[in-house]
């Protein structure tokens, strides 16, 4: 009878230890960097603090990393309903090999993102005559930036549909088209309240990874300040001018968008779980 | 099966959209690295790509991610495990907390551990008094790397262990075997697939990473130098070809290591199922 007590878990033991190692990994790989931005961002000070996230390079970059942001999010958010809805609704030949390729961006460096579109639209790049006749600027500037973050974040929304989608099915939305419905219209009242959660999911991800972008942006940013300088890049230029307290106060900020966006993301999938 | 293409509408226009979005952000600018490359001489090339520096770049790079998504596969079971597996105070929270990675920026993430494990940071002054050095090592750049990869191993095993069937444990149990016996045999071979997923994405990502590692790394040529990094100082030399050469030499690599990956997860699953 005494195996029957230890049945449905290991010998208690054992389980205060494995959590016991969980916690301590999570504590010191997670919350002390996060109890390290705090304390260094007051280190001068609340004054010094407001000074530094009210500071007017800080509100460009702001101003700017909102805008790439938005943008980036609401390109990617269209195509991945469109290539989500011509995946998973159609059957046709080469279709494991597009969804490879939508996947791509995960397995390249953010670097190497930034690289290609230097390449392209940068000095001696190919379309740099074009560009030079229209007195249109791409890198170091604007369009490059929402570029490069549109590369990274590519995937996020389409990777979230694509199986969610999958699993639900055809049926309801070719009935909807047997008895005449548009295409625009079973979109709108059947298939996007089946999907408004993981929809919301893969935006809440997309966001995030647009938001904090540093790699890519930093290749094609040229560094400007107040013009093509995004929050994560103003962060590198206040360390890397020992302004150390101002950085980490800039961070703190975006400490506070990332837990809010854990919050989200939580609430979404729960969200999402209770209404299976 | 009965009909290759449903009724539902709009096929042409969906797929049309998706190859064209593709071929604009992603194909197009991909094959401007080929078409560099194809413009330099074989004898150019080899040396922008394989000379000295740039080749310890790549093993710092490749060598510390394989490390820490070594690591992440460790405690990203553990972790997937004592969530799916106990319950205890708090565990909703640190359930939560698992994404941060994916939710905090990556130079934010960089100036903090650079902080934290520098000689007077807080574990840094702890690592100094046993001898070893955090900031500006390889150890350091594992370190970042798999700060930035916690969330890969543990969020493809958990959802498999949720699905697990708890019987065949119990069954197996009750036939005399040990806890480890039933742990080796029963359960892992099911976490071998998600296992292998979370460790190719955690190591791609590793391997491409450049925020986080920028700022810990302290960037010593032969010594802690990464391979973006090293396309990106030249890039700020306006050398593209030297970019260029580094960059299609760690994309090869990247592709050939995840369709390794990829096989190797389908050997597996074909491997269970049968």
């Amino acid at each position: 009878m005494k195996k029957h007590k230890s049945h449905g878990g290991e010998p208690k033991g054992i389980k205060i230890i494995l959590i016991g190692i969980s916690v301590l990994f999570l504590v010191t790989m997670l919350i002390l960097p996060l109890a390290l931005i705090i304390t260094q961002a007051l280190g001068k000070g609340v004054r010094a603090y407001i000074e530094a996230i009210t500071d007017h390079y800080t509100l460009k970059a702001l101003q700017l990393t909102l805008l790439a942001t938005i943008t980036a999010v609401a390109a990617n958010t269209l195509f991945g309903i469109t290539a989500a809805w011509c995946i998973t609704k159609f059957k046709f030949k080469g279709k494991q090999f597009l969804i490879t390729l939508i996947d791509l961006p995960f397995s390249i460096s953010p670097v190497i993102a930034g690289l290609i579109f230097v390449l392209i639209f940068g000095r001696n790049g190919l379309f740099y005559g074009l560009l030079e006749q229209f007195d249109v600027k791409i890198v170091f500037a604007l369009p490059g930036i929402i570029l490069a973050t549109i590369f990274v974040t590519f995937p996020f929304v389409a990777r979230e549909l694509i199986p969610l989608m999958e699993a639900q099915g055809t049926d309801e939305e070719a009935a909807a088209a047997s008895m005449g419905a548009g295409g625009f219209t079973i979109f709108w009242r059947i298939t996007l309240p089946n999907i408004k959660w993981g929809l919301l999911y893969g935006i809440i991800l997309c966001t995030a990874r647009a938001m904090g972008e540093f790699g890519a942006v930093s290749v094609v940013s040229g560094h400007i300040r107040g013009k093509t300088n995004t929050l994560p890049l103003h962060i590198e230029i206040l360390y890397s001018e020992y302004q150390f307290s101002a950085a980490f106060a800039v961070s703190s900020c975006l400490v506070m968008i990332a837990v809010i966006i854990l919050i989200l993301r939580n609430l979404v999938e729960w969200k999402a779980k209770k209404s299976r | 099966m009965a009909h290759k293409n449903s009724v539902v509408p709009g096929f042409r226009l969906t797929l049309g959209i998706t190859l064209a979005y593709l071929s604009v952000i992603i194909l197009i600018p991909l094959s401007s690295v080929f078409l560099k490359t194809a413009d330099m001489g074989l004898r150019e090339f080899i040396d922008a790509a394989f000379n000295k520096r740039v080749l310890h770049a790549y093993g710092v790079s490749f060598i510390s991610a394989f490390l820490a998504a070594s690591v992440n596969v460790i405690f990203g079971v553990l972790l997937a495990w004592v969530i799916v597996r106990y319950d205890f105070p708090f565990k909703r929270i640190m359930d939560g907390m698992i994404d941060l990675p994916f939710a905090l920026p990556t130079s934010v993430a960089g100036i903090a551990l650079t902080t934290l494990y520098s000689e007077n940071g807080w574990i840094g002054s702890q690592l100094s008094k046993a001898g070893m050095k955090g900031s500006y090592t390889v150890f350091g750049i594992t370190i970042a790397l798999v700060f930035i990869g916690i969330p890969f191993v543990t969020r493809s095993v958990q959802p498999v262990l949720e699905d697990l069937d708890k019987g065949i444990e119990e069954a197996s149990l009750m036939l005399g075997a040990t806890r480890s016996q039933i742990f080796k045999k029963v359960i892992l071979p099911e976490l071998l697939s998600p296992i292998l997923t979370g460790f190719s994405l955690a190591f791609a990502r590793g391997v491409g990473e450049y925020g986080s590692v920028v700022f810990i790394s302290g960037n010593m040529p032969m010594k802690t130098e990464i391979a973006p990094l090293l396309i990106m100082s030249k890039l700020e030399q306006f050398d593209y070809e030297g970019a260029t050469a580094i960059a299609i030499v760690m994309l090869l690599v990247s592709f050939i290591m995840l369709l390794i990956l990829n096989l190797l997860r389908r050997r597996t699953n074909k491997f269970l199922k049968e």
